[in-house]
């Protein structure tokens, strides 16, 4: 059985996540990437959706107007630590329960899933057809003045996933785990090439 | 042909492979994921190796972008002196560029600088960027589509070295590189190190060691030896796919070098993230056209 999370996602549903743990969203997942937390946080502005107890994806999709609606095309994750620097006060502001990207985030968003009980979950980047096809409507779009990438989808999906949970609410960062272990063997393999590399003599 | 029908065949022909190559990997590029994929045991990198050739395979039957990310095009030309064409190029793609935007769907990837506007279309100043070489005693011409994705541009980074430094301290910038950047920009990915005397010149190789065939190694002996060694040290780190770790980190290490001054050595690396969407195409004078990335696809 997949474990799966259900909007509203509650504080009890989060802590009993942990890294490493793979799940599925059902429910309402909307889009906030650079522009959405640049916005709220630095600008001050209010944001156009409610997102507590909600997921979102830092991503840009790619939609198509189909009459009045819009049909999701493509949606895969973005590099969430480009929102690293907005992350911890937004979960603070927003009360998002759930936030999807791609690759790791810092010790800011730990800090602010710690406090606020709030997971980061990567869902593999590049498989942006696959994300669509879980997508079953976009009820709404706002923010649509920042162009296609950046807007806010307001999206109602079923069996989104694979999650990989990345930070949980205790503390844990799943990638600092991982680059820790890659640094560590670097260091000896960087000189072991430099032995055979001398060409310049 | 006339002139203006000429334009008319290439400019259906650049938009249609655009188009095509959002949608499709490089056979190549398909082959290696296949091999490392089935390398992996873990459930973290089998889930991730899973969903990934699962996305390709819907792509491919709903006639998608198979990453939301398509990019910023650009092409890399290599251009007959007597292509009958050669003053049409610039408008020609900037059209295909447009066409292939509204059917495909590709996402609008143009910011201008300073104005700060998605252009919406993928076009914009410079944009789509085009690389030129010219070839001698030549009349058709071959063009590398790439859709360079944001999440892959963003490890890019060069650095110019003092000559004591050494191909050893050109090996630790391409480690640090993908170990900081590169986790987070969708491995396995390809590594093109650019080798030169000044910046730029690093950096423009770096970007065209990309389109080099998987399993090609530079021509110069110490070069292959240095790619072969990078890339088993890379590999050795065990990045996996995602940076979630795992087997291997990388499909590739290409090397392009161009001769140093005495007083500087140079390094540049650019990355492709595993959908790494790039096509060749060879189109002859007579509009006539043969596409080398994905072997049997007609247009």
């Amino acid at each position: 059985m997949n474990k799966v999370l259900k909007t509203p996602i509650t504080c009890q549903d989060v802590e009993q996540v942990n890294i490493g743990d793979i799940v599925f969203l059902d429910g309402y997942l909307v889009t906030c990437r650079d522009m959405a937390h640049r916005r709220l946080i630095d600008m001050g502005m209010k944001l156009p959706v409610d997102l507590d107890g909600l997921a979102i994806l830092h991503a840009g999709p790619i939609v198509a107007k189909e009459g009045e609606s819009w049909k999701m095309v493509s949606i895969g994750p973005t590099t969430s630590m480009r929102m690293e620097v907005h992350e911890k006060e937004f979960i603070g502001q927003t009360g998002v329960k759930l936030i999807i990207g791609k690759g790791g985030m810092g010790p800011e968003t730990v800090e602010g899933c710690a406090a606020h009980k709030a997971v980061h979950a990567v869902f593999p980047g590049g498989c942006a057809v696959l994300a669509a096809s879980r997508v079953e409507e976009i009820e709404r779009v706002e923010w649509l003045d920042l162009g296609m990438p950046e807007a806010l989808w307001v999206c109602r999906v079923t069996n989104f996933g694979p999650l990989i949970i990345s930070i949980d609410t205790k503390g844990n960062n799943l990638f600092n785990k991982n680059r820790a272990g890659f640094n560590a063997k670097k260091g000896p393999i960087v000189e072991e090439i430099s032995k055979h590399i001398r060409f310049i003599k | 042909m006339q002139h203006a029908q000429a334009v008319t065949t290439m400019t259906t022909i650049m938009a249609k492979f655009t188009d095509y190559i959002g949608k499709h990997l490089p056979d190549d590029i398909v082959a290696k994921l296949s091999e490392l994929r089935s390398a992996e045991d873990s459930a973290l990198a089998k889930v991730v190796y899973d969903s990934m050739f699962e996305n390709l395979a819907k792509a491919d039957e709903l006639n998608r972008p198979c990453c939301q990310d398509t990019g910023v095009i650009q092409f890399f030309i290599k251009a007959g002196a007597d292509f009958p064409l050669l003053s049409d190029v610039r408008p020609i793609l900037d059209e295909a560029v447009r066409t292939a935007t509204r059917q495909a769907p590709l996402r609008h990837n143009a910011v201008e600088i300073f104005i700060e506007k998605n252009t919406g279309d993928n076009t914009g100043d410079r944009i789509p960027w085009i690389d030129w070489d010219i070839v001698p005693n030549d009349s058709g011409i071959t063009l590398e589509v790439y859709m360079a994705g944001g999440g892959c541009s963003l490890p890019g980074q060069g650095k110019t070295l003092m000559p004591a430094a050494g191909y050893e301290g050109v090996t630790q910038f391409v480690f640090d590189v993908m170990t900081s950047y590169g986790v987070n920009a969708c491995p396995p990915l390809l590594v093109g190190i650019g080798i030169g005397g000044s910046i730029e010149v690093a950096a423009t190789l770096s970007k065209k060691a990309l389109f080099r065939s998987i399993g090609s190694r530079n021509p110069d002996p110490n070069g292959a030896v240095m790619e072969r060694l990078i890339e088993k040290g890379l590999n050795d780190i065990g990045i996996g796919p995602q940076g979630l770790s795992g087997k291997t980190s990388v499909m590739g290490v290409h090397i392009e070098k161009a001769a140093r001054h005495p007083s500087t050595i140079s390094v540049a690396v650019s990355v492709g993230c595993w959908a790494h969407r790039r096509g060749t195409i060879h189109i002859n004078e007579n509009m006539s056209y043969e596409i080398l990335s994905h072997k049997g696809v007609t247009l």
